[in-house]
C-alpha cells in the first residue's frame, strides 16, 4: 500500500501555524480583557468563547461569509493574490478561530492566578512594564500557558467542520488528516482511512498525555510554595 | 525627610479618608483588618489611585487630583514590603536582589551595592537559592535587600512579620529595628499586632474605617489612648460606655450605675471608659464594689478571671480581669478596686 503523506505534513503545518497565530492573540487578549470594566468584559469573553461551543460548521459559514471571494472582504484580498477559499492556507484561518478559545481560557486561568504583589512589587522598583510581562508574569505562568499552547495544537489538528467548508478536500492540495479520513470512508477505502485513523489516534494521544504531565507538574510546583 | 498625605477614595460602602504627616523615623499605622491602612499604603505606592487628594513625599508631589499629576509607581521612589514579600519566583535570590539594582549601569559600583547588601543581609550562602527553597526569615531578608539596594526614599513594610512562625517574629523585629535605625531611612509599617508596633514605632496612627483616629507617641498612646478604637486595638479589653458624673467621676449605667473616681478631670464629651484587664487590684481602697466571678479561664502563665459586678445588667459583657497564676487568690474577693489613675478616659 503506498501512502501519499500529503494530508500528514499538510496538517502538521496548518497546525503549527495557528498555533503560533493563536499564542499571541490568545495571550494578547489574555492579558487585556482582565483589565476591561465589568459588563463590556463579560461581553467580550461570550465572543470570544463563542467557538469552542458553535459546531464548527457554524464557524464555517461566518467564515465564508467573510472570505468566500465573492464577499467584499474576500474580493480585496483576492486582489492581492491571497485566497483564504479552497487554499491549504485557509485551513490556518479555520483551525486559529476554532482553537483560539482554548488558548484564551486557559491563558486567562494562568493570568488569573498569578500574585498581582509580583508585578506591584516589581513596578515599586522601577522595573519597566514590558519588563514584568516577560520576564516576571510570563514565567510565572508558564505551564499555564503552555498547556494552553498544547490544547490549541491538539485541536488545530482534528478541526474538520469549518475546514472541510473553507478549503474542502482536494488531494494533494488541500487534504487534511481529518478531511482525508472522511473522503476514503466514503469512497469505500475502509483500510486507508483507517491507517489515517491511527495516525491521528498516535499524535494527539501524545498530545493529551504532554498536557497532563505539565498539569501535575504545575500542581507539584503549586504544593511546593 | 517628609511625607503628607491627604487623600480621598471611595470604595462601594467603605470610604477612606485620611490625612496623614510623617518626618524621619519609624512610623505606625495600626489597624484591624480591614480598616483600610494597607490601601493607603498602596496610594502612596501609586499602586492605587485614590479620588482626590494630594500626596507630597519630600517636596515631590506624586499624587494630586486637581493639578492632574499621577506619577506611575515607577517614577515614586517608595519602597513596598508586601506581607508575602513577592518575591519573583522564576529567579534565584541573586537575581531577585539584581532586580532592585537594574537602574545602577556602571558595573563596578553595581557589584559593589550587591556585595554590601549581601553582606549586610547576610545572604551570601543562599544567593543561588530559589524563593520556594527559603524559610520566611530568609525571603524577609531577600527581599528587604531587593528593595534597600533600590534606595527609596520611602520604606514601607506591609504586615511583614505576619507570615512568620511566632518564635522568629520577637528576634527578627529586633533585627530589623535595629537595621532600620542604622540605615536612617523614613519608614511606614502597617500592622494589625499592637506588640509588633510596640516594639519597631516611634509614633502609632490608629486607623479604623478609613480614617485615622489618633496619631501620636507610641508609650503615650498606649497610656492614653484617648479614643475608644485606640482603646481597643492596643488590647483594652474593658470597655464600657460612661457619662460625666463630677470633675473626677464617671458613673457607668450598664454597670448598675457605678460611679469610679479617675485621676485626669473628665470632659463633657466622654463617651467610655476602658479599664486593663491588668489593672484590678484586690488591695487598693480605691473604686471598690461588689463583685462575682462566673467564669475561669487558664492561659499558660496566667488566669482569666470573668466578672460581673453586683447589679450589672443583664445585656452587659462580662468583665475582664487577668492576673499572673501564682498571684491568684485561693478565695474569691468578694470585691475589687481599681486605682483612679488606672481608668482611661475615652472620647
Amino acid at each position: 500500500m503506498a501512502v501519499d503523506f500529503y494530508p500528514l505534513w499538510n496538517t502538521l503545518r496548518i497546525s503549527a501555524v495557528s498555533c503560533v497565530l493563536v499564542f499571541f492573540s490568545g495571550i494578547f487578549f489574555a492579558y487585556y480583557i482582565a483589565k476591561l470594566p465589568g459588563i463590556l468584559k463579560g461581553i467580550v469573553d461570550v465572543i470570544l468563547t463563542l467557538p469552542m461551543v458553535l459546531p464548527p460548521t457554524v464557524c464555517g459559514y461566518f467564515l465564508l461569509l467573510l472570505f468566500g471571494t465573492r464577499r467584499s472582504l474576500g474580493a480585496f484580498l483576492l486582489q492581492h493574490g491571497i485566497k483564504f477559499v479552497m487554499n491549504w492556507y485557509g485551513g490556518i484561518l479555520t483551525s486559529a478561530v476554532v482553537a483560539f478559545p482554548l488558548m484564551y481560557r486557559t491563558a486567562r486561568g494562568a493570568f488569573e492566578s498569578f500574585d498581582p504583589n509580583l508585578a506591584y512589587s516589581a513596578q515599586t522598583l522601577g522595573l519597566s512594564n514590558t519588563y514584568i510581562f516577560w520576564c516576571i508574569r510570563m514565567p510565572a505562568c508558564r505551564q499555564g500557558i503552555l498547556a494552553g499552547v498544547v490544547l490549541a495544537f491538539a485541536r488545530a489538528l482534528g478541526e474538520y467542520g469549518a475546514t472541510s467548508m473553507l478549503i474542502g478536500y482536494t488531494p494533494g492540495k488541500t487534504a487534511t488528516i481529518a478531511t482525508t479520513v472522511y473522503q476514503l470512508w466514503r469512497t469505500n477505502n475502509e483500510k486507508e482511512a483507517l491507517f489515517w485513523v491511527l495516525v491521528n489516534l498516535f499524535i494527539s494521544t501524545c498530545i493529551l498525555l504532554l498536557v497532563n504531565l505539565l498539569e501535575n507538574k504545575r500542581k507539584i510546583r503549586r504544593a511546593e510554595e | 525627610m517628609s511625607l503628607e498625605v491627604s487623600i480621598r477614595k471611595r470604595l462601594g460602602e467603605f470610604c477612606l479618608n485620611m490625612e496623614y504627616t510623617a518626618s524621619d523615623g519609624i512610623h505606625g499605622l495600626l489597624g484591624a483588618s480591614g480598616s483600610g491602612k494597607s490601601y493607603a499604603l498602596k496610594c502612596i505606592a501609586g499602586i492605587e489611585t485614590p479620588d482626590a487628594g494630594r500626596i507630597l513625599l519630600n517636596g515631590v508631589t506624586l499624587f494630586d487630583s486637581e493639578r492632574h499629576i499621577n506619577l506611575p509607581p515607577q517614577k515614586r521612589h517608595v519602597g513596598y514590603l508586601f506581607q508575602n514579600y513577592a518575591l519573583f519566583p522564576n529567579m534565584t535570590v541573586r537575581q531577585n536582589v539584581l532586580c532592585g539594582l537594574h537602574y545602577e549601569k556602571n558595573g563596578d559600583r553595581k557589584k559593589e551595592r550587591f556585595c554590601r547588601i549581601v553582606e549586610m543581609l547576610k545572604l551570601a550562602s543562599i544567593l543561588e537559592q530559589k524563593p520556594c527553597e527559603l524559610s520566611g526569615g530568609q525571603a524577609q531578608r531577600t527581599a528587604l535587600a531587593r528593595i534597600l539596594v533600590n534606595r527609596p526614599e520611602l520604606l514601607m513594610l506591609d504586615e511583614p512579620f505576619s507570615a512568620l512562625d511566632s518564635h522568629l517574629r520577637l528576634n527578627l523585629q529586633m533585627e530589623i529595628r535595629d537595621l532600620l535605625e542604622k540605615l536612617q531611612k523614613e519608614v511606614i509599617l502597617v500592622t494589625h499586632s499592637r506588640d509588633e508596633a510596640y516594639h519597631m514605632c516611634n509614633d502609632i496612627a490608629v486607623v479604623s474605617r478609613g480614617q485615622i483616629v489618633v496619631h501620636k507617641d507610641t508609650k503615650e498612646l498606649f497610656a492614653v489612648p484617648e479614643k475608644i478604637e485606640a482603646a481597643e486595638i492596643t488590647g483594652c479589653k474593658n470597655i464600657v460606655a460612661a457619662r460625666k458624673a463630677g470633675e473626677h467621676e464617671v458613673l457607668v449605667p450598664e454597670w448598675g450605675n457605678l460611679c469610679f473616681t479617675v485621676k485626669d478631670k473628665v470632659q463633657d464629651s466622654l463617651k467610655a471608659i476602658g479599664i486593663r484587664a491588668h489593672y484590678f487590684n484586690t488591695s487598693t481602697p480605691m473604686n471598690r464594689h461588689g463583685i462575682h466571678i462566673v467564669r475561669e479561664m487558664e492561659e499558660p502563665f496566667e488566669t482569666i478571671l470573668l466578672f460581673r459586678y453586683e447589679g450589672q445588667e443583664e445585656t452587659a459583657r462580662n468583665v475582664w480581669w487577668r492576673i499572673p497564676k501564682e498571684k491568684r487568690p485561693r478565695e474569691f474577693p468578694g470585691e475589687i478596686g481599681i486605682a483612679s489613675a488606672n481608668i482611661l478616659l475615652l472620647y
